[in-house]
């Protein structure tokens, strides 16, 4: 629903670049660009000031994460402060009052107001069993009372008969007697809906709130709604005090800025989100991955809280600057295993990679699992600085110390050095063909080596890999370029 | 109250924002670049988006002033610019009298006030001496076609209605050949709010344009997307979606009466150059106007015209 502020905050992060650390003018050329991105998607003029002021003063002189580059760190921050601003935590409805419980609908005229309505009772018939009643207070537009009154049959709830010639009052108060005599646990009120400078909607509102003392007043609003929405939203909440937000047709491919205005401008929750036109499709309001659609960057951003604390990626760009001048000896590949391991082994990895998690299983038969990789650890660690540096060194009496040191075999010591050797050949054999091939194949960094890694392994297995995993400069099919920048150079989506 | 008036009393909340920013520049020749940005800044919380913003900021950046420049002088200039973008698009709806019957179709998202609008052009072509036919092609939304036959009542208007759930595009081919059948000059068809990434329902809606194409391969006339007043950049997605699927020819904008400033007008102007026909600012018949872009121009950046 919010996918072009997604594609615009994946370009201006992409275009960040490579940077040492996350500076002030870092943070201020992200905030241009995500200033713009805001806008664009509709979040209003003076939210999107204060937004970007609360995201400066959390990036500016933040302790800086090596492992992560800049425009990641942005991205997290950002994210999360759209989830701070967006409202933390999902906010239930207030029904659970001495009956009846009174919900009254408020908002512009076509926000979705009625059709809401009939939906908010048909979510608390099934899901809260409450028993329901609707009541049109809508005199003006025409057939207004008879929808709500067809939405109400559809819900199977109850609906307040139309009486002629009542005042909105009239109504409100005859519901709430209906509500009370006939046992009804909640009625919502429907309103009408009218333009928000018309002081006589106002009042009328304030009337039928000092009436019927409502434990839930409802603004109804459009997700399409553009700039004017701050202006909507702070109109109603300073005349009748609205407790909660309803966000229409979120399933319509508009930004939504509005969301962020109105729960910025007003402080109430969104409570429920309308995502189409059936009557179950009202949705609890989740502010968490509403961030996470707005930023479409849930995963990048759990892949960056994990690699903040573990990828070094200065290293691992280290590591793919020697692999591509085939320098790359057991050191290397001991620092390589010890990142797959810290990014919470094979397993790990994968679950964060779309499309991966079904390999899981043909890697499990192949033997590779992350016991594996620490009796690799600990073969390595066993070598001397000398061996490690040139492999060649390895005789036989070698292995067998080496083995005896680990707590391994000479078997499986064999087997990590024909692992390692393959690598370097299939390395040396691709930069030899071409090294821009090479790098590019390595985009990614340090992951990029670490498919290698992977494939060299499997390789080294003895073939136990299945055809798809094999061969190929990454090893690992789709770990250098679905690691969007973990690395060094950004992989995600660029123009 | 003139339509006008209504539009400004609607928009003299930007106005009020435009001229404060215009305010600090006073007494100074040339505009710094700290006031652009706010008149920059103004043009976009009315919802022209910020490509279109800068362009008019940018404009004005450029534009000789005589002497210092006065809030008054920038305001015109200003007005001026925001008219160069839509004198063009200004373009009234006239049914042509040789189409047996002139076919509007109106189309839209949701709540953007197609019904509405379908009544209170009824009434303006009935006053105007028209035979009129209203179809309620909204089978969707429940009470839809009643609503419509409220406003054939209120403007004695014959109604071709069918049941809610029932085929939409049926129904607009009905109402074609009844319409040819007693002579109707105008028909207008409303049809059920759809969001425009919902491929099924706009299949749908490309349905009721074929069908209604077997009986004259010249109609729709007309085809008219109804936008509210209040909605922001997503317009652009909007009509993008339903000129591909309906042929849009041109725009209504609806709700203009409230605080909304409908500056997205301006961003589909530049983007498409399709005309708006009239803009809606109040819930009475008469409430629907011819759209002028110098008045819209002068409401929306504060010119006081005494």
């Amino acid at each position: 629903m919010f996918d072009s502020l997604k594609d615009k905050l994946q370009d201006v992060f992409s275009g960040l670049g490579k940077r040492g650390a996350l500076r002030e003018a870092d943070v201020d050329a992200a905030l241009r660009e995500v200033r713009l991105a805001l806008l664009d998607a509709d979040v209003a003029l003076p939210v999107v000031k204060s937004f970007m002021s609360r995201v400066r003063e959390q990036a500016v002189g933040v302790e800086v994460l090596k492992a992560v580059r800049p425009d990641q760190q942005v991205i997290k921050i950002v994210n999360d402060v759209l989830v701070d601003v967006l409202g933390g935590e999902a906010a239930p409805l207030n029904v659970a009052v001495n009956p009846p419980a009174v919900i009254l609908m408020a908002g512009l005229q076509g926000s979705g107001k009625t059709t809401t309505a009939g939906k908010l009772a048909l979510r608390l018939r099934t899901k809260e069993r409450k028993k329901v009643m609707l009541a049109s207070l809508d005199v003006t537009r025409p057939a207004a009372r008879e929808q709500l009154r067809v939405l109400g049959e559809q819900a199977e709830v109850g609906v307040l008969p139309e009486a002629d010639r009542e005042s909105p009052a009239q109504i409100a108060k005859r519901a709430l007697q209906a509500a009370s005599l006939q046992g009804f646990d909640v009625v919502i009120l429907d309103t009408a809906g009218r333009v928000t400078i018309d002081e006589g909607l106002m009042a009328e509102l304030r009337e039928i709130k000092a009436l019927t003392n409502p434990h839930e007043i409802l603004l109804v609003a459009d997700a399409m709604t553009g700039q004017d929405a701050v202006t909507t939203a702070a109109a109603f909440n300073d005349a009748v005090d609205i407790t909660g937000i309803v966000l229409t047709r979120l399933d319509g491919d508009a930004r939504g800025g509005a969301a962020l205005s109105m729960r910025e401008i007003t402080g109430r929750p969104i409570k429920y989100a309308g995502v189409g036109e059936k009557q179950e499709a009202l949705e609890e309001f989740d502010p968490a991955r509403m961030a996470g659609r707005i930023l479409d960057m849930g995963d990048v951003v759990a892949l960056v809280e994990k690699a903040a604390e573990t990828i070094e990626a200065e290293e691992a760009e280290r590591l793919a600057k020697r692999m591509a001048k085939g320098q790359f000896d057991m050191n290397d590949f001991l620092s390589q295993l010890r990142q797959l391991q810290k990014m919470g082994g094979l397993g790990g990895i994968m679950g964060m990679l779309p499309g991966l998690g079904k390999m899981q299983k043909q890697i499990a038969a192949a033997g590779i699992d992350d016991s594996m990789i620490k009796r690799q650890e600990a073969i390595i660690l066993s070598m001397t600085k000398k061996e490690r540096r040139s492999v060649g060194l390895l005789n036989a009496s070698r292995r067998k110390r080496i083995a005896a040191g680990s707590g391994t075999s000479v078997q499986e010591v064999n087997r990590l050095v024909k692992q390692y050797q393959d690598m370097a050949k299939m390395m040396k054999k691709l930069g030899g063909k071409s090294g821009a091939a090479m790098m590019k194949a390595l985009a990614g960094g340090g992951m990029g080596g670490l498919g290698g890694a992977l494939g060299g392994m499997g390789g080294g297995m003895g073939g136990g890999m299945p055809n798809g995993m094999k061969g190929g400069p990454g090893g690992l099919p789709g770990l250098p370029g679905g690691l969007p920048g973990l690395g060094g150079k950004p992989s995600g989506k660029k123009k | 109250m003139s339509w006008l008036k209504k539009l400004k009393s609607g928009l003299g909340k930007t106005s009020a924002r435009v001229t404060a920013s215009l305010g600090a520049v006073l007494g100074r020749k040339g505009i710094d670049a700290a006031s652009l940005e706010e008149v920059e800044d103004a043009l976009i919380s009315a919802d022209l988006g910020t490509a279109a913003a800068a362009e008019l900021a940018e404009r004005m950046r450029k534009h000789k002033f005589e002497g210092e420049v006065s809030a008054s002088a920038l305001a015109a200039a200003l007005s001026d610019g925001i008219t160069d973008i839509l004198a063009p698009v200004a373009q009234p709806l006239l049914p042509d009298e040789t189409h047996r019957p002139h076919v509007v179709l109106l189309v839209g998202v949701n709540g953007s006030g197609k019904t509405t609008t379908a009544g209170k052009l009824a009434q303006q072509w009935v006053q105007a001496g028209k035979k009129v036919t209203l179809a309620a092609g909204d089978t969707f939304r429940a009470a839809a076609i009643d609503q419509l036959k409220i406003w054939g009542e209120r403007t004695g208007t014959a109604v071709v209605a069918g049941t809610q759930g029932g085929d939409a595009a049926a129904l607009a081919y009905q109402a074609l050949e009844q319409s040819r059948a007693d002579g109707t000059d105008i028909l207008i068809i409303d049809t059920a709010g759809r969001l425009q990434n919902r491929s099924e329902l706009m299949d749908e809606l490309s349905k009721i344009v074929r069908v209604i194409r077997k009986l004259d391969d010249t109609a729709p006339h007309d085809s008219v997307i109804v936008l509210d007043g209040t909605v922001g950049q997503n317009a652009i997605s909007q009509v993008s979606a339903f000129r591909e699927v309906a042929d849009v020819s041109g725009l209504i904008v609806t709700k203009l009466d409230g605080s909304a400033k409908g500056g997205v007008v301006i961003a589909l102007a530049e983007a498409f150059g399709l005309p708006v026909h009239a803009v809606g600012v109040g819930e009475g018949a008469d409430d629907l106007q011819p759209f002028e872009a110098r008045d819209f121009a002068n409401a929306l950046a504060g010119v006081s015209e005494e």
